[in-house]
């Protein structure tokens, strides 16, 4: 399904046929191989310069991409054939024919491996190795009824192979082997392998049709200072980005000392002073909060405008809650906070009262949106800036928790002790019990089915 | 110098037009047939209707494609990376692995962080797991699980696949408890599900599939809420948007295209078409105004959603794998990127060039998370081990 080889082939062919340009490309010599002399080898070593320098890349990654030119059959290794790995030293190498190329697609079915095996067979009696012993007594079974064809076909290549000068003779060898090795894997090695599938391909008319529809229904509107805002963004949160900047006291993955985890839960009584400072970034950082939303919502106690957060809160219960209970949900928010004299009446303006009455008629997960918006934007222009500027913030931000930046820790082989961290489950159903327990008066009693 | 072909392909007739000619041997209905490639490519075109050719429809559409771009260019404000100059350049960076977390036996497709930060659900060739430093396995009765996500609080994950569903498994606290027994099928497509994802609670799953279309579901009734059509092919990818409003997320598919949607509505309200090839990978920028994909073309793109254009293009010439997936840290200043060929790629959002590149994985790199709270990204691979980098 997602094994597009195919859409790297073109790309790793131009790296190729860069390399081996006449004026720009690797220098090529004979290599010799025992007392061979191949012809248009290059090294290890004169691959990875060239690459290094051709796209001022540093000899890790140069090493890394060859490889996978080695891998992917475009590049052969002389000494060693079977391993299909890029050495970074005198080892010969040399380019695969096109013809061979993984992007030709050529089916590379039974019989042409079964003519390969059988001319490797009659060459060097007795000389396939364990698995290609297995293959071609396999497909001796499998194909026997063509196996007359397969002989003669072996003998007949054999015979017009010995004409040839030596060397052209052991450079065909060489590229027919490479070719088997990508094609027919000793094991289910890692080296990627052609897919037979091909996804169904996108038609031309339904790509003129969506074309059309996009010059059609876009929106052209424009915010004029849009490269600007990602730069403002990622500045305002630079010193927040464990990644960018660290994050005090340490960060747990690196030293295994859990503290920042620990200054930052949920039900902290003193939070952290970046924790507080996010706060006042945007109006959504504040509520996304869960520690944030208590710290405001104790504010606008004091300030008898509560209810607007719990309206809000209502109507997120009901756009995300279950299905079947939405009628339920919307009735009970309908009498606590919109209906004439409720007892937590939010101030919606009316041409949105109106709109939300007769979406009440028939209630779905969407009805509140208008009258949540309409709260939402009054919290966001009014309350929370006000918060922002008030005593209860303030204080917040000066008792604030400021940890130091911890060096690393002075005896480094030290390991601490992982712990794993509470099980949200457990953590959940504790706090249920908890509830109950205190519904019914009584002091939490553990039943023995879900003691740890 | 290249070699040239010294061994004797296939030349003669072809079985079709009986011209003498190199020959394709390719197979119809498990025939082998020879053909020459001028009558593969006849036999391709069948499809098509009168006067038209795929030249024709072609060069149309490319005229349309044109025009397009031509409008959104008038629009075009300074580019990111000329007014990213003045920003200052990020210094070395040192990620390395944190750890490993071997003990899937295959392939890792797909994971997903849970909102305290420290645990993951992972899903492979075979079967979820569910780290905790590490324990439970569920086991599924489909063979590839490629989609796994945590529920906002903790108490369930959802995974898919070839089975064409989506399933919700509550966790329970005894570890001996069979998971597979409470399972809960919730999403029912017509082909493989490709990705799936908790909206703010755990009520409500999105899902987008093979079968081109993504859906909003009740987890507990198992009803479909919403569905979204508009791509032309499989769709692979999904996220939500973390905006004020939260109505929104955006899907990328094998069409090349990414689509924003209206959850109410479910309309798709913009789309950007400018990849070259399969969009494996979908993430929203932290502030919501614009989104990040990856792709089997190898590069990153970054999408405005306000300008409603592409803004920022991250490749490099050394870069030819595809990307499987991607991510911002926390402030959004860089995207991390896993690609098919091993690596992890990381970028400077705002400039536009890379930062570091970092090996480690000995097969493609499926998938990669930022954690919640940004202190490390998980990766997980082919070679059948995750990685906590930091």
């Amino acid at each position: 399904m997602i094994m597009h080889i195919f859409r790297v082939f073109p790309q790793m062919e131009q790296v190729i046929v860069a390399m081996q340009d006449p004026d720009l490309g690797i220098k090529m010599k004979n290599q010799r191989l025992l007392i061979t002399v191949i012809p248009h080898a290059m090294t290890g070593n004169d691959i990875v310069e060239w690459l290094m320098k051709k796209y001022s890349i540093m000899e890790e990654e140069a090493l890394h991409v060859g490889d996978l030119l080695v891998r992917h059959g475009y590049i052969y290794p002389l000494k060693e054939p079977r391993n299909l790995v890029l050495r970074p030293d005198e080892s010969p190498y040399r380019f695969q024919t096109p013809y061979f190329w993984s992007s030709q697609q050529w089916p590379a079915s039974e019989l042409d491996y079964a003519i390969y095996l059988t001319k490797k067979n009659i060459r060097k009696q007795g000389q396939l190795i364990d698995y290609e012993k297995e293959n071609y007594n396999l497909l001796h079974k499998r194909i026997n009824h063509t196996w007359d064809f397969v002989v003669m076909q072996a003998k007949e290549q054999l015979r017009a192979s010995k004409q040839r000068r030596k060397a052209d003779r052991i450079v065909l060898e060489c590229q027919e082997q490479a070719y088997w090795l990508i094609n027919r894997p000793p094991v289910e090695c890692l080296t990627p392998r052609l897919s037979q599938r091909d996804r169904g391909k996108q038609s031309n008319t339904k790509c003129e049709h969506s074309s059309r529809m996009s010059l059609m229904h876009s929106d052209w509107s424009l915010a004029v200072t849009f490269p600007s805002s990602f730069i403002k963004y990622s500045e305002q949160y630079f010193s927040h980005d464990p990644m960018m900047h660290g994050c005090p006291p340490s960060n747990p993955w690196i030293t295994d000392d859990i503290t920042h985890w620990a200054l930052n839960t949920n039900t902290v009584s003193t939070p952290t002073k970046l924790r507080v400072e996010r706060w006042s970034f945007r109006f959504m950082e504040l509520l996304s909060d869960p520690l944030g939303r208590l710290k405001f919502m104790e504010y606008l106690e004091k300030e008898f405008s509560a209810e607007n957060l719990c309206f809000w809160e209502a109507c997120e219960d009901i756009r995300h809650g279950e299905n079947s209970r939405i009628p339920q949900k919307v009735q009970e928010v309908y009498k606590q906070f919109l209906a004439p004299g409720a007892s937590k009446w939010v101030n919606v303006d009316s041409k949105t009262m109106e709109k939300t009455l007769e979406g009440l008629r028939r209630p779905n997960r969407f009805v509140m949106d208008d009258a949540q918006m309409h709260i939402y934007f009054l919290m966001k222009k009014d309350s929370y800036p006000r918060y922002l500027k008030s005593d209860l913030y303030k204080n917040l931000l000066v008792k604030a928790i400021a940890p130091q930046e911890t060096k690393r820790s002075v005896f480094p082989f030290m390991r601490r002790h992982r712990h794993s961290s509470p099980n949200p489950a457990l953590v959940a159903q504790a706090l249920e019990e908890d509830g109950k327990a205190k519904r019914l008066g009584s002091p939490r009693i553990t039943s023995p089915a879900t003691s740890p | 110098m290249c070699d040239q072909t010294f061994l004797a392909i296939t030349f003669g007739p072809c079985d079709n037009c009986s011209e003498t000619k190199p020959l394709m041997n390719i197979y119809v209905k498990n025939e082998p047939i020879n053909y020459c490639s001028l009558c593969v490519e006849r036999m391709a075109c069948q499809g098509l209707g009168p006067n038209e050719t795929l030249a024709t429809l072609k060069t149309e559409s490319e005229t349309l494609k044109t025009k397009l771009e031509e409008e959104r260019a008038k629009l075009h404000d300074a580019e990111l990376h000329q007014v990213a100059e003045k920003v200052e350049a990020l210094g070395q960076f040192i990620i390395k692995t944190r750890r490993t977390l071997k003990g899937h036996g295959n392939k890792v497709l797909c994971m997903d962080w849970c909102k305290d930060k420290r645990r993951i659900v992972s899903s492979s060739q075979v079967r979820p797991f569910r780290w905790r430093r590490h324990e439970h396995a569920v086991t599924m009765p489909c063979t590839w699980v490629m989609a796994c996500a945590y529920a906002p609080s903790g108490c369930a994950v959802a995974c898919g696949g070839l089975d064409n569903k989506c399933s919700v498994y509550p966790l329970s606290l005894d570890k001996n408890e069979n998971l597979a027994a409470k399972k809960k099928s919730v999403a029912m497509h017509t082909n493989y599900l490709s990705a799936c994802s908790f909206t703010n609670s755990d009520m409500q799953i999105l899902t987008s599939s093979g079968d081109g279309t993504c859906a909003l579901w009740d987890v507990e009734s198992g009803q479909l809420l919403q569905s979204f059509h508009g791509h032309s092919a499989d769709v692979l990818c999904l996220d939500l948007a973390p905006s004020e409003t939260g109505n929104t997320f955006v899907s990328g598919g094998c069409d090349k295209k990414a689509n924003v949607w209206d959850m109410r509505s479910g309309q798709c309200i913009q789309s950007f078409e400018s990849h070259e090839s399969d969009i494996n990978s979908v993430r929203y920028y932290p502030s919501g105004d614009a989104f990040a994909s990856g792709s089997d073309d190898a590069t990153c793109r970054l999408f405005d959603l306000r300008a409603d254009r592409e803004v920022s293009v991250y490749s490099k010439d050394s870069i030819i794998f595809g990307v499987s997936s991607v991510d911002f840290s926390l402030s959004g200043r860089l995207l991390f990127g896993g690609y098919n060929d091993y690596t992890i790629n990381v970028w400077d959002v705002l400039k536009g060039t890379r930062v570091s590149i970092l090996f480690g994985h000995e097969n493609r790199v499926s998938t990669l998370r930022v954690s919640p709270d940004g202190t490390a990204f998980c990766s997980g691979s082919w070679d059948h081990t995750l990685r906590i980098w930091a």
